[in-house]
Formats: structure tokens, sequence, C-alpha cells
């Protein structure tokens, strides 16, 4: 039964930029990712981070860097942005799981800031502009990403979009398996009930620090794909509201199940862009959205179908 | 001279200028049942949080086989074989029984922090969990949400729990606290059941409880030890009837 979920998943991944428009789909795949590596910390270690947008947009800005101006081929450009999301998550985690709670999100915020000024600052960052016109450049020195294929009459930028939703599944695939691993067992006992985690002689802090690097990692790795897909690196991606924009589309798709975080990014991107037309009340209306959610089923999307079906999805 | 399985010297803990727990030498001999008992605020939870580094003592050593322990973090005394329960009763509510033991038979395989690999391996474990469960009468409930379980039941088991650590010796908190007659009953049994080879330091206040099991008794009294030895001799002493269970109860 899984396996068919899986593979119809796939297959749509696969045959999505025949039907939505690809940019509109990678950027959902990016976001997909980035809810997903937050919901490993949240849903399934307990942690609450409210600084998540400096590892996802520090990582754009990395990879931005090394595409545009040191002139790296996209692949390592990415796992440039990557590896630095993983060193910073490492700093930031390290300082963070010292204290619980309201705490731990307050620590994540107030280093998240300092991201947020340094992106602002820094010389190679292109400040308020932040860095326009990234290459796409070629996949492997082999490969050109900007490629664009005329199907049925529409121009297609299919090789990136293959590039993307790989990337999207890899780290799909590592969120996945971590959760259902050993390791993951452990976080969620750790979410459950940290001093008895403790009383059973797991080490809390290595495993709060492990998970907490794993995630900024891959919320890097989303972050540093949509670098790619939009040639841009900007202030939006490290400023505070992305990091509340994440933890919202946690809660709506479902905190602590492997879907609901695919779910509620999809859900709140495509409002985004449904709703761009009516200008500043998307804030109002996807918060008059947030709150009947929270009112009604506070699981998430997937949290509730899952409740019914009695399944974890 | 006896076997000391965990030894206190001196141990003492401050809060801001109040004596929790003062000069208390407390010695628990291998095998035994000891209970640790006193009125309200005695500090008999401050001893537990001390002796599994809960609570960092002011001053004072702790010897667990002989060895020093009072530098140890909580998770490496549990390591060293001392586990504890609480008074709230500790589980994983949102797991299944059957995981929460698995998760104390888990940490001695190693793979704890193998994130690369499939949980699939755990399943060796379970015929082990399963075994635990039924040693607490538990088994039939294996699948269940433990949150939902009766609390006569979580706390069989936490005990079960504590027991896949294969513990040398066993820190008790309360363990009836709260309960109806019938689970009282059912956990002493319990607890008398799996202290075979073991040794169990026990916080109780349910004196038939103590009566039944302990072998031995320490009486602590606004953080000191006031009187200690078996039952016979220490419910007759005359300043623990007074001090304890007050005079009108002979």
């Amino acid at each position: 039964m899984n396996k068919i979920l899986w593979a119809v998943l796939i297959g749509m991944g696969l045959l999505a930029p025949f039907v939505v428009y690809p940019v509109f789909m990678m950027k959902l795949l990016c976001f997909g990712l980035f809810a997903a590596a937050f919901n490993l910390l949240l849903g399934y270690t307990g942690l609450l981070s409210f600084g998540h947008a400096a590892f996802f947009g520090g990582a754009s800005y990395v990879t931005g860097y090394l595409v545009k101006s040191v002139g790296l081929t996209p692949e390592l450009g990415v796992l440039g942005g990557t590896l630095s999301a993983a060193l910073l998550g490492y700093a930031v985690g390290s300082l963070a799981i010292r204290r619980q709670g309201i705490y731990f999100a307050m620590v994540t915020l107030a280093l998240a800031q300092i991201v947020y000024f340094v992106a602002l600052k820094a010389p190679f960052t292109g400040g308020e502009d932040g860095l326009q016109g990234i290459p796409r450049g070629d996949l492997f020195g082999l490969i050109d990403l900007g490629r664009v294929y005329t199907v049925g009459g529409s121009p297609l930028g299919l090789n990136l979009y293959y590039f993307i939703f790989f990337m999207f599944c890899l780290g799909f695939w590592i969120i996945y398996r971590t959760i259902h691993s050993p390791f993951g067992h452990v976080l969620k006992a750790i979410r459950e009930n940290e001093t008895r985690a403790v009383s059973l002689g797991y080490q809390v802090e290595r495993f709060k620090l492990m998970a907490f690097v794993i995630s900024a990692t891959l919320a890097g790795m989303a972050g540093a794909m949509k670098s790619l897909v939009f040639q841009l690196a900007s202030l939006t991606d490290v400023s505070w509201h992305a990091s509340g924009e994440v933890v919202l589309m946690t809660l709506l798709g479902g905190v602590g199940t492997v879907l609901g975080p695919l779910v509620g990014a999809f859900t709140v991107v495509t409002l985004q862009s449904e709703l761009s037309s009516v200008g500043s009340w998307i804030t109002v209306i996807i918060g008059a959205i947030f709150v009947v959610c929270v009112l009604l089923f506070r699981r998430g999307v997937v949290g509730e179908l899952s409740r019914l079906l009695k399944r974890p999805l | 001279m006896a076997d000391y399985i965990l030894e206190t010297r001196k141990l003492s803990k401050e809060f801001k200028g109040f004596a929790a727990v003062s000069d208390v030498n407390l010695q628990v001999e291998r095998g035994h049942i000891h209970a640790l008992i006193g009125p309200n605020g005695a500090g008999k939870t401050t001893v537990f949080n001390l002796l599994t580094k809960f609570l960092t003592p002011t001053a004072g050593t702790i010897l667990f086989n002989g060895k020093d322990i009072t530098g140890e973090k909580p998770a490496q005394i549990a390591l060293k074989g001392v586990i504890r329960s609480f008074q709230i009763s500790a589980v994983f509510p949102n797991l299944t029984p059957l995981e929460n033991v698995r998760l104390a038979l888990q940490r001695s395989t190693g793979n704890s922090h193998q994130f690369w690999k499939s949980d699939r391996c755990l399943q060796k474990l379970e015929g082990r969990a399963l075994e635990l469960l039924d040693q607490v009468g538990l088994s039939g409930l294996a699948g269940e949400v433990t949150g939902e379980l009766a609390y006569g039941r979580k706390r069989a088991l936490e005990i079960a729990t504590t027991l896949a650590l294969e513990p040398e010796l066993i820190l008790l908190d309360e363990p009836t606290q709260g309960m109806g007659a019938e689970d009282v009953d059912r956990i002493t049994s319990l607890v008398k059941r799996v202290s075979a080879n073991r040794t169990i330091l026990m916080v109780e206040h349910n004196l038939k409880v103590v009566s039944t099991l302990a072998d031995r008794i320490t009486v602590l009294q606004r953080g000191s030890i006031l009187a200690e030895g078996p039952y016979a001799e220490v419910s007759r002493n005359p300043q623990v009837l007074e001090a304890y269970m007050g005079s009108e109860h002979v």
C-alpha cells in the first residue's frame, strides 16, 4: 500500500512540469523540502526553531555566491550551500540546545537575526538587492540547466526541473529514513518525555544536536535549490518572516507526519500565488485560514487524515 | 562487613540557604529492598534526584559499587546501571507499550545514532520486549497507545521499561502513589517479584507496602536521617512514631 502511494507521488512529480508551470512546481518542491526538514525538528524531536530561515536563506546566498562569483558548477554550488548550512546548524544548534522550550526558540531567532544582518551588510551579498542573475550553469559541466524544450508549443525548462526534483527526492528520502531509523525512535522518545529518555541512559543533547544539524542541512539544501530556480538570493529568504512561514506550513499540513509539511507548503505557496492579485490582504486571508485550521483540526490536514485512517502518513 | 551497592557520605543539598538534605549517610546493601520514608518535605525525592544527578549535591559524595559517581551526569549514571522511576509516571505517551520497552532495549545495541539505517533492525528486540511486558502483565496491551492506559498499568509499564535495562540498582519514587487498592497490591507483588537478584531503593508513603516489601528502612525528617533498621525495629522507635506516624498510631 505504501509502495503504491510513493510510486504515485513520484509519478506525479515526474509528470508535473507538463501540467503545472515548472518554476511554480519547483518553488513548491523547495518549500516542501524546507518544511519537511523543519518538521524533523518540531514534529519528531519536539524542538521549535524560530530561526530556520537562516539555514534556508543563508545557503541560498552561499550557493549564489559560489555559482555566480566563484564560477562553480551548479551541483558544487548546491553542495557548498548545503554544507554551509550544516556548519551554521552546528554552531546555532550547539548554543540553542542548552535551553528548552520558548528559550530555545528565542535563541534560534536571535542567532537567525544575526545571519539576516550579515546578509544585509556583508560586501558579497548585494545588500537590499540580494544576489541577482545567478547563472544556472551546466550540471557537472555537461548538462545545460538553462536549456528550454518546446513541448506542445510551450517552453519547458526540463533539465532544471528534473535536477531539482531529484534533489528534492534525495532530501526527502534522507528525512524519511531519519524518521524511520533507530535514531529517529530515540528522537521521538525525547519529544515524548525528555527526562525519561535521560533516565534510560540517552545523552539527549547529542541526539538533539544531530537532529538540529540534519534539519539545518536539509533546510539549506532547499534554499540552495531555490537560488538556482529563481536565479536570486534575497533578504526575504533569511528574514524572520520565512522562519514563521515554515512553522505555519508545518502546522497547517500536520506536525509530526511525514507528508504533512509537503501538503502545508504546497497549500501556503499555492494560496500566495493564487491570491497575489488581492495584494496585502493575502496575509490576512492566510492568517484567517490558519486560525480556522488550528481551531478545527489541530493535528493539521494530514494529521487528521491519518487519525481517520488510523495509520501514520 | 556488609556489601554496599550504594553509599552516600555526608550528602547535602541546599536551596538558597534552605537545607533540603543535610549530612545524609545512606547505605544500601546489595540484594535488599531498601525503603526511604518520612513525612512530606523530608527530602526523599531530593535524595533521589541527587543520587541520579538530576540535582547536583552541595556537599558530600555518592559511591556506587565503591566508586565515586558524584561528578557524573544523569545519562552516565543510567549507563552504569542505576535506573530510576519518577513520581509522575514516566512513559512515552504517544508510543505503544512495546515501543516504550523497545526504546530501553535499543540503548545497548549501540545503533541509536544511526539515522541512515532502517528501523527494521529493531524488530529483533521485539521478542524480548514482549517477554518483559508479559512479566508485568501487559502483553495483551502491547500495541495500544500508552497514554490511554490506566494509571496502574502505566506504572507497570515503567517497571518493565526499567527492567529492560538490566539495572543493578532500581530507584523507585513512590511506585504506588495515587493508586487504588487493587493496583497497589498488583505493583507490590510485581516489585517483590522483580527484586530477585536486584537491589531496589524506594521512596514510599504507603506503610503497608513498606512493611511487606522492605528489608531495611531509613526514616528521613527535615533532610536528616532520623532512624534506620528493619521495619519491626523502626516502627517501634518512639522518635519515629512521634515524627512520622503521629503518636496516636501504634
